[in-house]
């Protein structure tokens, strides 16, 4: 038991240093000044005299281009993800739940959709794209996100709704709920931590996509953060403004810190304790 | 129900259940079929169409049939297979690597009892970074001129250029893919385990089960839908590792994936039909990654349900 307990509490120090570690390092880089950048500055914290203060973080946010892809990052990312998820849990729930001509083949697809390599799609698109007038819109990013995610999400989804007691919903339709009631009353509340982790996949990948972000838009009118961020180092590789680019890189990263505290509570709640056991 | 529906289906086509079974099913899974095909069939069959000529978007009227010649140019092609060559090594490295490790953090997560929020925050950390961020992260970590790892690693000389050649360039973008996926792997892993029952595990326990028993045959087991879950997505979207290659080496010293070789092609080159060559022949070989993997778990999603 005493041996358990040792490994476990070394278990978490070595996942929090997994994870933080390179957080911390973004973080302790965007306060090296420029000057220290160029001339070359080795090692973890800024040198004596080498420190930038807050300056990189005000150049960054002045600048208009970075703000406007925040904003769109936000609300594009949100949209998809309220979307995918409904339409996934009522593709889950038929998929785990039902017999119905033509599962197989939504699996199917849903298989293909998942492995399609994205960057073949982008020639194509961008056709169709310009030809409809969705392309450098909203609209535009958020269908292909939802597209790719909705397999994620149902797989997901489709996962942990056959682990979920159905003999509940059959008990409460013997107690008279219709087959909508015993969804909404029973199975609702039972799949919400499988919803929740859904949800936070695919917000997820929407916020991560690069390839639709650097091909379907153009101006900042929809230009998501991550393009944002590899036009803003131009394009040799081997001369970037570290120093700023790392405090864009963490003014990015907020934004998922303050989502993943509102999740996380939700799935601590859920997602290992089982529904049925409390 | 399937025990009502199964023998009337079996006598006079369906019973008035099951239709109506049926036609609530393909109600519920239309609004996912008609999104998932409105942004791939056309372009995918646009990518087939296209991948049968000669043509470059600076010069459209030049464009010329050629049937299967792009194919011939690319197969034939040793740099074809030096990218399938590297990215396979990307997929499979990586995974592996992932797999294990996100199993552990997966068991830690599972038993640990005090700090869950602040573990479970820091795992979700990784994940939620977008790639190009974390590429930029370890990029500028494995730089001689602003990184820290020349400084930490005792047997790398203070000056060594990791994207100087290709072995240490593959290593560096493996870290950062390692890094920022494990969470993923973890998390999809701890939701299996929290379905795999504690009586289970507590009854071998009794019968004298070591604990490698309790892992191999009854932990593991029970948890192969979300392994198997987790493997696919993981093993796919290594594939086609694109983000991490192109902010790290752009794909110099041969780091190139088969997916960076497809753009390149397309968006950088123009060279439409041969891109679209390339896209295809990347889409049937993760068609066959896939297949493989599916077969090596056993796994039916559809039968799933009498599992």
């Amino acid at each position: 038991m005493m041996k358990n307990r040792v490994g476990t509490i070394i278990g978490c120090l070595l996942i929090l240093v997994w994870c933080l570690l390179p957080v911390a390092w973004i973080i302790s880089l965007s306060f090296k000044s420029e000057a220290a950048i160029t001339n070359g500055s080795p090692g973890f914290f800024p040198a004596d005299g080498g420190g930038a203060g807050w300056d990189n973080y005000v150049a960054v946010w002045d600048n208009e281009q970075f703000r406007r892809a925040i904003f769109n990052s936000i609300g594009i990312s949100l949209i998809a993800t309220l979307l995918s998820v409904i339409v996934a849990t009522l593709a889950a729930y038929a998929i785990a739940r039902l017999e119905f001509r033509g599962k197989k083949a939504v699996l199917t697809i849903a298989l293909a959709i998942a492995m399609f390599p994205v960057v073949s799609l982008v020639g194509p698109l961008f056709d169709m794209w310009r030809a409809i007038g969705l392309y450098d819109t909203w609209p535009g990013l958020i269908i292909p996100y939802m597209s790719f995610t909705l397999p994620l999400a149902i797989w997901t989804l489709s996962a942990f709704f056959r682990e979920i007691p159905w003999e509940l919903e059959q008990a409460a339709q013997v107690d008279g709920a219709t087959s909508w009631q015993a969804f909404r009353k029973v199975i609702v509340p039972l799949a919400a931590p499988g919803v929740f982790t859904a949800a936070i996949l695919t917000f997820f990948f929407a916020w991560n996509d690069f390839v639709f972000g650097i091909s379907l838009t153009s101006t900042e009118n929809a230009r998501p953060i991550p393009a944002s961020l590899s036009f803003f180092v131009g394009a040799d590789p081997f001369n970037r403004p570290a120093s700023l680019l790392a405090a864009g890189a963490v003014i990015a990263t907020i934004p998922i810190i303050v989502i993943v505290l509102i999740f996380q509570r939700k799935i601590v709640a859920g997602l290992t304790s089982g529904a049925v056991k409390g | 129900m399937s025990a009502v529906a199964a023998p009337a289906k079996r006598r006079s086509g369906m019973s008035e259940r099951a239709r109506a079974e049926n036609r609530l099913g393909q109600k519920l899974v239309a609004p996912a079929i008609v999104l998932m095909l409105l942004v791939t069939a056309f372009p995918m069959l646009r990518a087939i169409y296209l991948s049968t000529f000669d043509y470059a978007l600076t010069a459209p009227e030049e464009r010329q049939f050629i049937g299967l010649s792009n194919y011939l140019t690319a197969l034939t092609d040793p740099l074809f297979w030096q990218t399938t060559g590297v990215t396979v090594l990307y997929m499979v490295v990586t995974v592996t690597i992932e797999l294990v490790i996100g199993f552990i953090f997966a068991m830690v997560m599972h038993r640990v009892v005090f700090a869950r929020g602040v573990i479970r925050t820091s795992i979700l950390v990784p994940y939620g970074i977008i790639t190009v961020v974390s590429g930029f992260a370890w990029q500028f970590a494995f730089s001689f001129q602003n990184g820290f790892v020349n400084g930490w690693l005792p047997f790398v000389g203070d000056d060594f250029n990791w994207f100087g050649q290709t072995g240490s360039a593959v290593v560096a973008i493996m870290v950062s893919e390692i890094w920022k996926t494990t969470p993923f792997m973890s998390l999809l892993l701890l939701a299996g385990l929290a379905q795999v029952s504690d009586d289970m595990i507590e009854a071998a326990k009794v019968d004298g089960a070591t604990w490698t028993q309790r892992l191999t045959k009854v932990i593991l087991p029970n948890m192969r839908a979300a392994i198997m879950v987790a493997v696919l997505f993981r093993a796919l979207d290594a594939y086609r590792i694109f983000d991490n290659i192109f902010v790290m080496t752009s794909g110099a010293v041969r780091t190139e994936s088969i997916s960076f070789l497809t753009y390149r092609q397309t968006i950088e080159q123009f060279q439409l039909g041969m891109g679209s060559a390339l896209s295809v022949l990347l889409f049937l070989s993760v068609l066959v990654v896939a297949f493989l993997i599916v077969r090596l778990f056993r796994v039916d999603l559809a039968q799933a349900r009498q599992g």
